[in-house]
């Protein structure tokens, strides 16, 4: 099945999401957008993106319980999807399980050209 | 001196005095403990001089066992040296000059009264600043709606930051782009503003002199804990006020299990598949009691429940928290709660789902009650409870989308809103 997209965005934040939808449609990557936990993963699973962008805190279902149905997926291809997860500073204990589990971390507020760099490092 | 030290090493201490005049009593230890509102395991120590005893306590003690509370008290004055003892053992030894002079604590406390007063004060004034300190620390970690609140503004800068940037750096843009980043921009300022205001405003509400747990919550940390002794140093428990309510509740909780058995309650649950009402049925006891003890000894199929109480005011009266269900600081509440619905309809059971904003999903059972306690031209007292239960995400029935309170819930067009919230709209 051909890839239609490179990136998935899962972000229930609209402005970030179409900031960095902007931002990345520029580089030449072909991005879709999901707003909520709910239904993540049957759209992982459809899209099979080169590259999930996850934020953490979500409603309906985190970041967190997304990443680990992710890695635990039956489909070895789908499991190993680099996957970006964007997370808030501070979150501390939270976060570090997601270190392991995750390709990239990215804390917000970040800069469009450190996201421009990981994605490039990510999909290359 | 030596006569000084000679009076302080016979003088008996108020804790063997106290087991002095209870044998004499012939009076069982576990019966003057359940008397006075304190565990046996508690009053042992204070028998044996491991642990304090405070004025309301010595107060009861020595009515209970017939006695003059100052007789009681004579041992005061040990009390007073150990406190002094504490004190000097308390300071880093980096912030003194030296080591306190111990053995010469019942000299200083005889010929310097008011000043051991004020150093023991003093101590305790500290201990308590440094108790402050640590729960303040967790409410800046744990809090709930600072936690909300920060995530908030780190999604607006996070959206100003990129927005600001593509349309300063990110050369021609295509004019509806353009447009819409404007507004983006508008909207993100407008909502950080709103939210430091919000914080700022919630951040004044702490009170002024540093107290930062109500009674209320001074209760719900110490049944978190799993009720430990009320007069056990260091507790949740601090104020007299909230020891009160927890000397109230436990008295309550005992009577309550008087009536209802553990073993029954849990035998009955068993049998009812998770019903409340049938568990109400099997027991022939009333529904609000039954759904008290549920939530107090939350037996198989119950594990996880939760309970709220008001009164009829609408005033929480007892917040029990089930794993997941959004609850704000004391004194907040979401309207639609089905808890308040029970209020306008006594007597009848009222089965809802929720779904609170993060999607998870309970079952619950409210039910109303009214009472005449003073009798017929008394006042009538309204009070609901509502049991919280887990419920699957495929359970039955409408849903109702409830929140925490309208300052920290996302639903923007909830019909109940009666503020607006701080955080993003969904």
């Amino acid at each position: 099945m051909p890839q239609e997209l490179d990136i998935l965005m899962i972000e229930d934040e609209t402005n970030i999401a179409e900031a960095v939808r902007f931002i990345l449609t520029r580089e030449g990557w072909r991005i879709g957008l999901h707003p909520e936990g709910k239904g993540a993963m049957q759209r992982i699973r459809a899209a099979r993106p080169r590259l999930v962008i996850l934020d953490l805190m979500l409603p309906g279902r985190s970041g967190a319980e997304i990443l680990a149905e992710l890695r635990a997926d039956t489909d070895a291809g789908l499991a190993a999807t680099p996957v970006l997860m964007l997370t808030a500073r501070g979150q501390g204990p939270a976060v570090q399980p997601l270190a392991e589990k995750a390709d990239a971390l990215l804390a917000k507020p970040f800069s469009n050209d450190d996201l421009r760099r990981v994605v490039r490092e990510l999909l290359a | 001196m030596a006569a000084m030290k000679q009076r302080s090493a016979t003088r008996v201490l108020t804790g063997t005095r106290i087991r002095e005049r209870r044998l004499a009593l012939s009076r069982r230890q576990a019966d003057v403990a359940r008397e006075v509102g304190i565990s046996p395991a508690y009053l042992n120590l204070i028998e044996h001089n491991r642990r304090p005893v405070g004025e309301e306590l010595m107060t009861r003690l020595a009515d209970v066992l017939h006695v003059p509370a100052e007789e009681l008290a004579a041992g005061r004055e040990e009390a007073r040296i150990a406190a002094l003892r504490e004190a000097a053992a308390r300071l880093p030894e980096a912030l003194s000059d030296g080591p306190a002079e111990l053995e010469q604590a019942p000299e200083f406390l005889a010929r310097f009264p008011g000043w051991a007063g004020v150093l023991i004060a003093t101590a305790r004034r500290a201990e308590g600043l440094e108790r402050q300190l640590v729960g303040l620390s967790d409410r800046m970690t744990q809090d709930p709606y600072l936690l909300a609140t920060l995530h908030e503004v780190l999604s607006a800068v996070t959206a100003l930051r990129s927005t600001a940037s593509i349309l300063a750096e990110e050369g021609e843009i295509p004019p509806d782009w353009r447009r819409r980043f404007h507004a983006n921009l508008d909207e993100d300022s407008l909502r950080l503003s709103q939210t430091a205001q919000s914080l700022v405003a919630y951040l004044d509400s702490f009170e002024a002199d540093g107290t930062i747990f109500t009674p209320q919550e001074e209760v719900e940390a110490w049944l978190a804990a799993g009720a430990p002794e009320i007069e056990a140093p260091g507790g949740p428990l601090v104020s007299d006020a909230g020891r009160a309510m927890a000397r109230d509740h436990q008295a309550r909780m005992a009577a309550e299990a008087a009536i209802l058995s553990d073993e029954d309650l849990a035998g009955a649950a068993g049998r009812a598949a998770g019903d409340p009402l049938q568990v109400a049925a099997l027991l022939a006891r009333p529904l609000d009691l039954v759904m008290r003890r549920l939530a107090a000894l939350r037996p198989a199929g119950f594990e996880t429940a939760g309970l709220l109480v008001c009164d009829g005011s609408g005033a929480l009266t007892l917040r029990r928290p089930a794993p997941g269900f959004p609850l704000p600081r004391p004194g907040d509440a979401c309207p639609l709660w089905p808890l308040f619905q029970a209020l306008a309809a006594p007597q009848t059971a009222i089965r809802l789902y929720l779904e609170a904003p993060d999607g998870g999903r309970f079952h619950t059972i409210s039910y109303g009650t009214r009472s005449q306690p003073e009798g017929i031209d008394g006042p009538v007292l309204t009070r609901a409870q509502m049991l919280i239960l887990p419920a699957a995400a495929a359970s039955g029935g409408p849903v109702i989308r409830i929140g925490p309170a309208c300052r920290i819930c996302p639903r923007s067009q909830c019909p109940a809103r009666r503020e607006p919230s701080i955080l993003a709209t969904s």
